[in-house]
């Protein structure tokens, strides 16, 4: 809740420091002179200097909340408890007496265990005690353990600090609070602050030395660009067979009755059928090996590709066909001149949405059952608590499929330069 | 016979609901090599359904389309087109589209250079000529779609409102243009518009045709166009002659306008 409310404040504070700072640098282009801008979906560019801020506000968010060495401590969200704490406690026996004791606490990082302090017994039939706790835990204390008179000679604890506490109570103390069990045990549970604990959220400066580390060692046999490189061979072939079949269906069915109502219905039965949910079908037939996940891949694609094509057959104007007949063109020639160009920029879109779907089937498979790949990474990372592994993996993942995207963008632009232009 | 017969032609579309429109009934006419023919009309009487017959694009429910002495059962390239618009291939250059036509007769680029070249000189395109189409203005692709059609060297021109989408002083242009090029090519033309003046001022010949069904209902000698080959159009329009037939025509689609009105509130 309080990092979003933070990352609200974020967003507007930016937008109002921003608007304040390049008050008076007007643009200079043509959609400046518009007057009509809202409303207007052409006039509405994405703003680059709100781009680059909110990239720097998620990871100044991370870091905040993960005490990351990135950023200087007063931007630190409070932390958990760590260093040394003590409490008393109050011990009344069956018959009425009364004695205190000191508990003296260890609060350690989680990473660096610690010993609990040595600490003398003290006076009275109540004797001092010492824990260490990692940072983030609390922890369960018999105290009277080593008391004269403990809990099953009858004697309770009462008080903490010098406060009464009772089964289901709690006391505040300086390192956190201290809670007491239905059945009278104290609960020591030192602050943990807003920060997350690094197995929930690493901090980002971890994320980016375990990369360093898993790129130059490897993970699990494989290198870090193997396992990249083979969910990226996996989406390129199992996409290009699916480009490979799907289109020519696509312009068959685009172009004869026969097909169309051949392949129309289980085009149609296919194309709702999300990818993911033929994994299990495709392991039972092919197995985890690569057969199994290009063969899904394959079948990710095929329905997409298939239905632009054949959407970028219907897609085209009756006159340019007309007019391609009337300069004498053959059935060869209009598909070659006409039919296949006009069908392009519909392929360019199905391709760039089977690229999409299949980079995010791939992982998924991979989180299914494989050797290596991205998706397996982050899978068996998770099942050892490697957080930063598994950020990391995401990161990558997001990274590559945002490559390809771009990368077929930019196809579309050189091979396709008429499209939305007509 | 040379030329272009139109033989008893009837249209009709059965339509999906179990009804039907009797978009052409017996239309006959015969066109000699070279004559321009101007086909005014109220919208919804069968202009472009008689052009997409004569072009091939239609087969008739009855009649024929006889041209050079066979009969047409397709598209073919001795019939060129014009479209109103879009029908200009985005994907190739104003070149490449201009020499479309060569190209799939499979000419060799030698071959046929010269007479692109000299087309796109005359519709005043040569300094475009590697552009994309998308680059070009709604005139300046109607010049092309022109170029294109004529480079093919086709026997018989059919345009539906090619100059339909264009502004006034443009459309003024193009209308010199193609009385230029018909004079130059002698080239047999049917020209489809919505604008009587047009079809006055291009058409040797114009016809009325008049809806439900889709009929001819009058035609013209005219010799406007003669006078606007070598006169300014708009000193053509000042003649007295022509200011009549403009009325006489526009009266004529009026009343047939409204009669369609008027039959359409009494079937209500
Ligand atoms: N494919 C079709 N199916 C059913 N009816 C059609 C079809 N094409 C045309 N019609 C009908 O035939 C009649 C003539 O249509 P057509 O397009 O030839 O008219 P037009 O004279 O070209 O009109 P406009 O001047 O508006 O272009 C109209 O009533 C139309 O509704
Ligand atoms: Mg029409």
């Amino acid at each position: 809740m309080i990092p979003i409310l933070i990352y609200v404040a974020m967003f507007v504070a930016a937008y109002f420091v921003v608007k304040l700072v390049t008050a008076g640098t007007q643009r200079q282009d043509f959609t400046s002179l518009k007057t009509v801008t809202f409303g207007d979906e052409s006039a509405v560019v994405s703003d680059r200097k709100a781009s680059i801020i909110s990239i720097i506000a998620i990871i100044v968010l991370w870091g905040a909340f993960t005490g990351s060495v990135l950023l200087p401590g007063f931007l630190h969200a409070p932390g958990p408890f760590t260093g040394d704490g003590t409490f008393t406690y109050t011990v009344e026996t069956a018959d009425g007496q009364r004695d205190d004791a000191t508990v003296t606490l260890l609060v350690h990082p989680s990473g660096e265990p610690a010993d609990a302090p040595e600490v003398a017994p003290g006076e009275g039939f109540a004797k001092d005690d010492s824990v260490a706790i990692a940072a983030y835990r609390s922890k369960l204390a018999r105290l009277d353990q080593n008391d004269e008179i403990g809990r099953d000679e009858g004697a309770r604890i009462v008080a903490v600090n010098g406060q009464p506490i009772a089964p289901g109570g709690e006391v505040a103390t300086d390192f956190g609070r201290v809670v007491m069990s239905q059945r009278g045990t104290l609960n020591i549970d030192p602050d943990k602050g807003w920060q997350m604990e690094p197995i929930w959220l690493p901090a980002p400066e971890n994320v980016f030395t375990r990369m360093g580390e898993i790129a130059s060692e490897g993970f699990r046999n494989f290198t870090l660009w193997e396992h990249l490189g083979y969910s990226l061979m996996r989406v390129v072939v199992g996409f290009a067979l699916g480009a490979l079949v799907g289109i020519p269906l696509g312009y068959a069915m685009g172009l004869s009755n026969w097909f169309r109502g051949w392949f129309d219905p289980i085009v149609e039965f296919m194309r709702p059928v999300p990818p993911l949910a033929l994994i299990p079908l495709v392991i039972i037939w092919a197995g985890i090996g690569e057969g199994g996940k290009i063969i899904l891949l394959f079948l990710a694609a095929l329905w997409i590709m298939a239905i632009a094509a054949r959407s970028g057959v219907s897609g085209v104007n009756i006159s340019k066909v007309h007019a391609a007949y009337s300069l004498g063109a053959s059935k060869a020639q209009l598909m070659r001149y006409v039919i296949i160009p006009n069908s392009l920029p519909e392929i360019f879109t199905g391709a760039r949405v089977a690229m999409g779907v299949c980079w995010g089937t791939v992982v998924a498979a991979e989180l299914v059952a494989a050797e290596k790949g991205a998706g397996m990474m982050i899978m068996v990372a998770s099942k050892f608590q490697n957080t930063d592994i598994v950020i990391m993996g995401i990161i990558l993942i997001g990274v590559i499929g945002f490559g390809i995207d771009m990368l077929m963008r930019w196809a579309e632009r050189v091979l396709v330069p008429w499209k939305g232009k007509s | 016979m040379s030329g272009l017969s139109i033989e008893k032609i009837s249209m009709r579309f059965d339509l999906p609901n179990g009804g039907s429109v009797q978009a052409l009934k017996d239309v006959s006419l015969h066109l000699n090599e070279g004559e321009l023919m101007s086909v005014p009309g109220p919208s919804g009487c069968g202009k472009t359904t008689l052009l997409n017959i004569v072009a091939g694009f239609l087969a008739p429910t009855e009649g024929q389309i006889v041209m050079n002495g066979h009969t047409v059962t397709g598209p073919d390239a001795e019939r060129g087109m014009v479209f109103q618009q879009g029908a200009l291939f985005e994907w190739m250059s104003v070149r490449d589209n201009v020499s479309f036509g060569p190209r799939m007769k499979g000419q060799r680029e030698a071959d046929y250079r010269g007479e692109v070249d000299h087309l796109l000189e005359v519709v005043g395109l040569q300094e475009f000529k590697e552009k994309a189409i998308y680059e070009l203005s709604g005139g300046m692709q109607q010049r092309v779609a022109l170029a294109r059609c004529l480079a093919n060297d086709p026997d018989v021109i059919l345009m539906d409102e090619p100059l339909g989408a264009l502004d006034a002083l443009t459309r003024e242009k193009m209308q010199s243009l193609v009385l230029k090029l018909w004079k130059e090519t002698g080239k047999t033309i049917i020209l489809i518009t919505h604008s009587v003046e047009e079809a006055l001022l291009l058409g040797e010949r114009l016809l009325v045709m008049a809806p439900r069904p889709g009929r001819i209902h009058k035609e013209y000698q005219l010799h406007f166009a003669d006078m606007g080959v070598d006169q300014d159009l708009r000193e053509v329009k000042k003649h007295p002659e022509f200011a009549k037939n403009r009325e006489e025509i526009l009266g004529m689609i009026w009343d047939m306008e409204e009669e369609i009105m008027g039959r359409t509130e009494a079937a209500q």
